[in-house]
């Protein structure tokens, strides 16, 4: 008997639970709470408008309903006074609404100067963060408690940044700079600190349609705690050194833009598939052949236009100063394993500390530095 | 000051003394095609009509076809998403291997088409084409309206604008949304140009009828009908009429300067050419704003006839609810800017586009609130058309009030392009529009059919839409707040079972919008023979038979106050209303000359 009471509070209160708080995921940046609050204010107005409405519907319909011996009574067709007091208090409302929502939004477009700012490229379908130092990450992972600057442009259509648990949304156009700025301060409930590959993080969105696999368009937020971020950011930059060279080409080949117009299964995209092409002969527009060796890949990469193979347009951009030359070596044993060369499983001659270090200076936490890239 | 046996002495009136009845001339229906020899003789005589009905009825047939197939690509997508893996709509993808990026494929096109169809051709021109082609001249006393031949091409033009679209379904399928944003509408290789002249053409069509309305409306009132006698109706779509023909030509610039992108890469709106992108928004919503308004008063327009005729009561604050049209179609020009706070238009427009949207709020609450107040005292009769007109008031008061979400700067910023954003506008325009579409249809269809549908049937169907609608709608409120993104394919798990409970509620809703439909046509094949004026309602259309003839009236029907009902008794004998001519010999007055009460 009390057992069952019992279970059934307990019921009660587990349905309760969500319902206090099913409106939003929890807030995890400073303005959030802005956000929330003006929200519940709307949401108390709309419900008394909405009770006071419906109230007033079945109330009438209630006492008012056709029947017999009950007919309509003749009352004033209009009242200048009751329609003056349903403009004007709800006028006043709303111009509150507004005030309040124009005070958060101006906040959210004036990032301050002192922001720490990361690069956002959108491109069909992933982003590419960048950090001061040129490192490039899927996932964007900040300090916490300091404010973040995302400078953010498109490669092709037009997407946006979304990040739910920051109440941020901001679209990223092609060929022009948009801002948003936050600053996180909690970490997801999924993270568990450890920086490493399966962390969990907040959910971050591209909310403007952008085509077939718009809805994979993911990445993650990843909030690190006081101090950490730069040996995340330090440690992460020399990634390809702990890589294997073949898998970090992979890498490379899927988040640098490669794959958009170089197939890996054979097919034929906008430029030649890199399957089984290691060592092979091949024709070129000017009539003469060349052979697919390492010079010939490096060439490529960094003077495009110099040797175009038969059959296809000289459209590839030049990679010049954006691929470093390990990045270069680890693309060619990438290309070498897909003609069933055994790449190595480690860099043979790991170079010295702080070959990496020469542009951008990480930022240390508390003074972010604005690094252009 | 009425007494209670008005109604008793009236009825005694007209039995003791049958000349008092307003007589309702009666005559072969315009359904009918006399003298016709064979089926090819009716056919003719419906595609070369020129009755203002017909081409209502022929319109009725079109938008619900259209209707029934953007039913069917929602029930696509909100199939697909009953769990967060994207594999069912596979069979809709032109190309591909992967399942998944097939299945993604598929359900954007389905989405889009589902848009597409559903705005362009159903709900813009639906309460105009159908209902208003047959009951503007009506409700005017007149035999047709202003331009009969204009009409006829109006509707063709819709038939040949949805040609396109239905080609665009057949060939490569369409999958830029509704909205066509560049610059992935000049990139996708869908068939964007098909689909664009489609909406181009339709755009046609409802120039067409608006500036048809607008000169019947301006020179063909009949004597007596001061603007401020006219039926609320004449108000909401005269004010819908303003915007076709002022808003629509924009989006037919920025559509064919869609093609011209895509065709000559002329530049406009693609960047590396130099152009805009975000220059196509401001131009897609300078026509797309407004849309929302030539899809909202008419539906608004409807509730203000049924809400007054089944509360046996005149209409509360007729000048606000006539004004409050025309207002919003002003101000409905100057807040498009709403639709993209995040697009990275300039923080000062941002903020002059957010006051004026409050603004547009306005005119919304003044109507809520006289509709309601017309209730007040009333005699409230619940048959179907009412049950609707309630549905109307409690869904579109949650649509506009959740407008005030977004029409927050701040708080827009979370929930654009996210299911609140879904939420709101089908709340609005379906949980408004269409109830409002439906209310009209069963309010007239005794008139346009000459059939009673069975009420029990038709309220359940009512109860069913309404159920199934905030079912299917309002978990969507909550999955927008939570973050959940429009146009997506798949989903976290934890987004699962809100979306389950919107696709169980679109089943619901499904089978109402199913029972309507077999309802409606059983009243075709089996209902009762409707009389002249089944409701009591004032307007000039129900001095007409039922259905009319072809010619509507024989002569121009006296023109009274439309929202008074003292002089309609129910007469239990033919089981509709009888209007009971005033006595002048001795001395009385018909009860809309009287002046209004003036007690508060
Ligand atoms: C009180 C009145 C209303 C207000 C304040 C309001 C406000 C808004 C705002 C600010 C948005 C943009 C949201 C966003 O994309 O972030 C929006 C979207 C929309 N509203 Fe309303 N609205 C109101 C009434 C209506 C009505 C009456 C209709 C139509 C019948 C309507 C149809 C739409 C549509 C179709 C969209 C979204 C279009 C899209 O993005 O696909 N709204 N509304
Ligand atoms: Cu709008």
């Amino acid at each position: 008997m009390i057992e069952n009471l019992l279970n059934s509070a307990n019921s009660l209160t587990a349905t309760a639970l969500p319902l206090a708080g099913f409106w939003f995921r929890e807030a995890a940046s400073e303005n959030a709470g802005d956000v929330d609050f003006l929200f519940n204010a709307i949401l108390w107005i709309c419900v008394f408008f909405f009770v006071l409405i419906v109230a007033m519907m079945v109330v009438f319909t209630a006492r008012y309903y056709a029947r017999p011996g009950h007919s309509a009574e003749h009352t004033a067709h209009h009242n200048n006074a009751l329609e003056a007091t349903w403009s004007i208090i709800p006028l006043f409302i709303v111009m509150w609404i507004f005030g309040a929502g124009y005070w958060g939004y101006m906040n959210l477009r004036t990032p301050p100067d002192s922001a720490y700012e990361v690069q956002v490229i959108g491109k069909k379908w992933n982003w590419s963060f960048v950090y001061p130092n040129g490192y490039i990450d899927a996932n964007l992972h900040v300090p916490i408690d300091e404010p973040v600057k995302l400078v953010m442009t498109s490669d092709d259509v037009i997407h946006s940044v979304f990040i739910p648990a920051f109440r941020v949304k901001m679209d990223v156009v092609p060929g022009r700079y948009s801002k948003v700025w936050f600053t996180a301060n909690k970490m997801a409930p999924t993270d568990d600190g450890s920086g490493g590959e399966d962390m969990g993080g907040f959910d971050l969105f591209c909310t403007e349609y952008c085509g077939q696999q718009h809805s994979s368009m993911l990445a993650k937020v990843i909030v690190h705690e006081s101090g950490t971020f730069q040996d995340w950011l330090v440690e992460a930059s020399n990634w390809i050194d702990k890589t294997p060279p073949a898998v970090a080409g992979e890498r490379l080949y899927k988040e640098r833009g490669c794959a958009a117009c170089h197939s890996i299964d054979g097919s034929t995209k906008a430029g030649p598939t890199w399957k089984g092409i290691y060592g092979t002969e091949e024709p070129l527009v000017s009539g003469e052949s060349v052979t697919v060796d390492e010079n010939y890949i490096r060439e490529s990469i960094l003077n495009p236009n110099a040797k175009v193979r038969a059959g296809f347009k000289p459209v590839m951009p030049s990679y010049q100063g954006q691929l470093k030359e390990r990045e270069i070596d680890a693309i060619i044993w990438y290309i070498k394993s897909l003609s069933g060369e055994q790449a190595p499983d480690a860099w043979p001659d790991l170079p010295a500390e702080g070959e990496e270090g020469g542009e951008g200076e990480a930022p240390t936490d508390g003074e972010a530095a604005a690094t252009d890239v | 000051m009425i007494s209670q046996s008005r109604e008793h002495t009236l009825l005694e009136t007209i039995h003791n003394d049958p000349s008092r009845r307003v007589p309702v001339p009666q005559g072969p229906s315009y359904l009918t095609t006399p003298g016709a020899e064979s089926i090819w003789d009716v056919v003719k005589s419906w595609a070369f009509t020129l009755d203002h009905k017909r081409i209502g009825v022929m319109y009725l047939v079109g938008i619900m076809t259209a209707f029934l197939l953007g039913g069917i690509m929602a029930g696509f997508v909100r199939m697909e998403l009953w769990d967060g893996q994207p594999n069912l709509l596979g069979f809709l993808a032109n190309d591909g291997e992967d399942p998944v990026t097939r299945a993604q494929d598929g359900y954007n096109q389905a989405f889009t088409l589902h848009g597409a169809i559903m705005t362009f051709l159903f709900i813009i021109p639906s309460i105009p084409g159908a209902l208003g082609n047959i009951f503007l001249p009506m409700m005017l006393g007149a035999k047709d309206v202003a331009f009969p031949r204009m009409n006829l091409c109006s509707f063709y033009l819709w038939c040949f604008g949805a040609l396109f679209f239905v080609g665009a379904l057949f060939t490569t399928g369409l999958d830029t949304g509704w909205t066509f944003y560049t610059p992935y509408s000049t990139s996708t290789n869908t068939a964007v140009i098909a689909a664009t002249m489609g909406v181009f053409i339709l755009g046609f069509s409802s120039i067409f009828t608006g500036l048809n309305f607008v000169v019947t409306v301006n020179t063909m009132r009949p004597k007596g009908m001061t603007w401020f006698k006219m039926p609320l109706f004449l108000w909401g779509i005269y004010s819908t009429a303003i915007i076709q023909i002022l808003a629509t030509p924009v989006l037919a610039i920025t559509l064919l300067l869609l093609i011209a992108e895509r065709t000559l890469g002329i530049g406009v709106f693609d960047p590396s050419r130099g152009g805009d992108p975000v220059l196509y928004q401001h131009f897609f919503w300078f026509y797309s704003h407004p849309a929302v308004y030539i899809m909202i008063l008419p539906g608004m327009a409807i509730i203000s006839e049924v809400i007054p005729v089944f509360c046996r009561k005149h209409i509360f604050g007729y000048m606000f609810i006539a004004y409050s049209s025309v207002a919003i179609a002003l101000l409905g020009f100057l807040v498009w800017g709403h639709h993209m706070f995040t697009s990275t238009e300039s923080p000062m427009a941002a903020v002059i586009f957010s006051a004026l949207t409050f603004s547009v709020s306005i005119p919304s609450a003044i109507k809520v609130f006289n509709w309601t107040a017309t209730m007040y005292k009333g005699s409230i009769v619940l048959k179907t058309p009412m049950l609707y007109a309630l549905s109307f008031l409690f869904l579109f008061t949650i649509g506009g009030l959740t407008g005030l979400f977004l029409g927050a700067l701040s708080v827009d910023v979370h929930l654009h392009d996210t299911y609140f954003v879904v939420a709101h506008f089908h709340y609005v325009m379906m949980g408004g529009t269409l109830i409002a579409f439906l209310a009209g249809l069963h309010y007239w269809w005794p008139k346009m059919f000459g059939k009673m549908y069975n009420e029990f049937f038709a309220s359940i169907a009512c109860l069913l839409v309404f159920v199934g609608f905030n079912l299917t709608f309002f978990p969507q409120f909550i999955l927008g707040t939570q973050g959940m993104p429009r146009r997506y394919a798949g989903y976290e798990p934890e987004f699962q079972s809100l979306h389950q409970m919107s696709t169980t509620g679109f089943v619901v809703l499904g089978c109402g919008l199913f029972l309507c439909l077999g309802v409606l046509i059983h009243s075709l094949l089996a209902g009762k023979k409707a009389p002249a004026n089944p409701w009591g309602s004032g307007t000039l259309e129900w001095k007409a038979c039922s259905p009319p003839t072809h010619h509507n009236f024989e002569t121009t029907p006296w023109v009274g106050d439309p929202y008074v009902y003292d002089d309609f008794v129910y007469d239990p004998e033919i089981e509709g209303y009888v209007e009971v001519l005033p006595d002048l010999a001795r001395g009385e007055v018909p009860a809309g000359a009287e002046s209004e009460p003036s007690e508060a």
